[in-house]
């Protein structure tokens, strides 16, 4: 057994495997499919080239696409993945809600109208702006949505959270809708983002929101035993003395942290916060000082591999990653509510 | 004996309403029309009512403008947002019945979702095609939807809640793909679509007026006879087939009844959130639980709401108009909020 499963206040699911390994083995994962993501594309790039373009650059247009393109867009995609499934994984842990997901919820969709507004206000903006802007209109959501799922009968239950999703980003998509009919410019600059793409992403635009989501994944990560608690329900965490506030607080952060700065690099792209903690949880059951870790990585794994999908199958055209996510979220979305939640 | 409820008894129909429906549906009507009229006469070139009236009677007011003003520009505007309104009205009465929910209505619950996506097809992919395509296509999506989230949400019988989140989950993947249009649609076709997932009745005309009216016609009293059933239904589904409903048949049924409705109003005016959430509930509170009287008061509280939803929409940013859509969310929204705040205390 190895010393964090012995820290965790849950021992009596034992994974099979030691969970160290299998983190180690899912980065050996994730980063194949990084080298896949840089080498496939328009041009299919060698290994070696990609590997010389680190040692030896010399300028020329297959070294320079590497560098500037490829690689930035590998980059975010990883991040985002990560930021998204630890952003769902926090959800889900500290609201018992097997539904919870930045998307679902419409703290994406918060983000996204935020970003388009300013859009709107004042036209192009600089990277900072934007990612501040999200984080905003994210912060702002996550409250509104969890005030009002708690309001109803009942609880903030799966149920209401989810009517509460639906209700915001029923009315945030009317009034994003009115910005982007009233002005045609802010449609135009807007629209490829909105779908959730990677697309001609460059490097600034991952170095902006780098800072967020480092510290929003090391919160995370930190908070993995009191979630281990919390998902026992509220009552336990607080007979076991849990400050259950600080720990919701922090949370909150976390989550608006991450799902603020994934809407700004790639738009609001579903379904990968609700899925990945889920498989996560197939391996290992109840601790997340462990759940947190493997989610950041297998969220990178199956965004890279959606995005390498939504660039090769209809080449040369490409599909936004944000619906490739939904055509592989839906169906387990589907499931997961007609399994996990009690009627 | 004090009466508080009207019972007509045929060999047909039984109808049991409450006391306080008749006349509240003769205020109802009054306000629909005294808004309608309202409607008819805001805009770039005002109309006093007394002409308005005159004008729709055909009686001559003297000046040809009216006549042209109103019977071709306004009044089927103000005619379709009646309409689609009432069939809003009705599909949100019978969704929120049949899924217990008191918070359903057919946009959060994605068969407006579903309606969206296969009309923005249309206006993207096949800019060409014939107008009365649209329409068609719109509730072909609304149909397709509803029977997906329908079968989805079977298990060992259909399940209210799950009929939710199965519309909340499918709606998200049809947003995706409507995304995918607007991203790669033209410009300018795409800014078309957009004004009509807006929710609009800018620019209709008789046309869409009688092509909208059977679906109110077949569909409408025919809600009003499953009413009884959906009384039953709301006792909740032991209880229903105690009393002899066959359960399945008749909320299928009526499943049909909402979808025909709220896809036909989706088709004809586009995403018009909300007035299926609202209208059910100031019914309620006017006239009680009781769908018989329910379901009528609801239909013309929901004409209501989109005329004068439309009516907001023309008038606060003139010369700038709003799609009636955005109004009904903006309105509906904060009302949401309320209704979940209210049903916490029951």
């Amino acid at each position: 057994m190895t010393k964090a499963t012995t820290a965790s206040p849950i021992n009596w699911h034992k994974p099979k495997i030691s969970p160290f390994l299998g983190l180690i083995l899912g980065i050996l994962i994730l980063l194949v499919c990084l080298v896949f993501s840089v080498t496939l594309g328009a041009a299919e790039i060698p290994i070696n080239k990609i590997l010389a373009s680190f040692i030896i650059f010399d300028g020329s247009y297959e070294h320079l696409v590497i560098q500037t393109v490829r690689l930035p867009r590998s980059l975010i995609a990883l991040l985002v993945g990560s930021a998204l499934a630890v952003a769902g994984a926090l959800m889900q842990g500290l609201t018992r809600n097997p539904l919870a997901d930045p998307g679902i919820l419409g703290i994406e969709s918060g983000a996204a109208l935020a970003v388009v507004a300013t859009t709107f206000v004042f036209g192009s903006s600089s990277l900072n702006v934007l990612t501040l802007v999200a984080f905003l209109g994210a912060g702002v959501t996550a409250m509104l949505v969890y005030l009002i799922g708690s309001l109803g009968k009942g609880g903030a239950t799966p149920l209401n959270l989810t009517i509460a999703g639906a209700a915001i980003t029923a009315l945030i998509s009317s009034v994003m809708t009115a910005m982007l009919i009233v002005s045609q410019r802010t449609l135009e600059e807007i629209r490829f983002w909105l779908a959730g793409s990677l697309a001609g992403r460059d490097i600034n635009i991952l170095l902006s929101a780098l800072p967020f989501v480092v510290i929003g994944l090391v919160v995370a990560f930190a908070l993995g035993r009191q979630i281990t608690t919390m998902s026992l329900g509220e009552d336990v965490a607080k007979g076991l003395g849990q400050q259950t506030g600080w720990v919701k607080i922090t949370t909150a952060i976390s989550v608006v942290l991450l799902a603020g700065s994934s809407v700004s690099l790639a738009g609001p792209v579903g379904f990968i916060g609700l899925i990945v903690p889920h498989i996560v949880r197939f391996f290992i059951k109840a601790d997340y000082c462990w759940i947190l870790p493997y989610s950041a990585v297998l969220g990178a794994t199956l965004l890279l591999i959606a995005d390498i999908a939504a660039r090769v199958l209809l080449k040369p055209q490409e599909i936004p990653v944000g619906v490739m996510t939904a055509l592989v979220g839906a169906p387990f979305f589907v499931y997961l509510a007609k399994s996990k939640v009690r009627k | 004996m004090k009466l508080d409820w009207l019972v007509f008894r045929s060999e047909t129909i039984s109808l049991r309403i409450d006391r306080r429906v008749p006349p509240m549906l003769l205020c109802l009507a009054v306000a629909v029309v005294v808004a309608m009229v309202m409607n008819l006469g805001q805009g770039e070139y005002p109309i006093s009512p007394l002409d308005i009236v005159k004008t729709v009677l055909g009686i001559d007011t003297g000046n040809p403008d009216h006549a042209f003003v109103i019977d071709n520009l306004r009044l089927p505007r103000t005619l379709v947002a009646v309409m689609v309104g009432m069939a809003l009205g009705v599909a949100g009465t019978i969704f929120q019945g049949i899924t217990r929910n008191p918070l359903a209505d057919p946009s959060i619950i994605g068969i407006n979702a579903g309606a969206g996506l296969a009309a923005v097809a249309i206006i993207v992919l096949l800019p060409t095609a014939p107008i009365y395509a649209l329409p068609l296509s719109a509730f072909g999506g609304a149909l397709l939807m509803a029977g997906l989230i329908y079968s989805l949400a079977w298990n060992n019988g259909s399940s209210p809640v799950l009929f939710i989140l199965m519309g909340v989950g499918l709606s998200a993947i049809a947003s995706a793909f409507t995304s995918l249009m607007i991203t790669f649609g033209n410009i300018y076709s795409v800014s078309d679509a957009l004004v009509w997932l807006a929710g609009s009745v800018y620019g209709r005309t008789w046309e869409q007026v009688f092509s909208f009216l059977p679906w109110l016609i077949v569909f409408v009293p025919m809600a009003l006879i499953l009413a009884r059933h959906l009384n039953a239904l709301n006792l909740g589904d032991d209880v229903a087939k105690g009393l002899g409903t066959r359960v399945e048949w008749q909320r299928g049924l009526l499943v049909l009844v909402g979808v025909a409705l709220a896809g036909a109003a989706v088709a004809t005016a586009g995403m018009i959130g909300f007035v299926g959430l609202i209208a059910p509930h100031i019914g309620r509170q006017l006239v009680g639980t009781n769908h018989q009287g329910l379901i009528p008061i609801s239909t013309l509280l929901g004409g209501m709401l989109v005329v004068i939803a439309d009516f907001l929409g023309r008038t606060m940013f003139a010369p700038i108009e709003i799609p009636c859509g955005i109004v009904t969310a903006a309105v509906g929204a904060p009302y949401f909020l309320y209704l979940l705040i209210r049903n916490r205390k029951k």
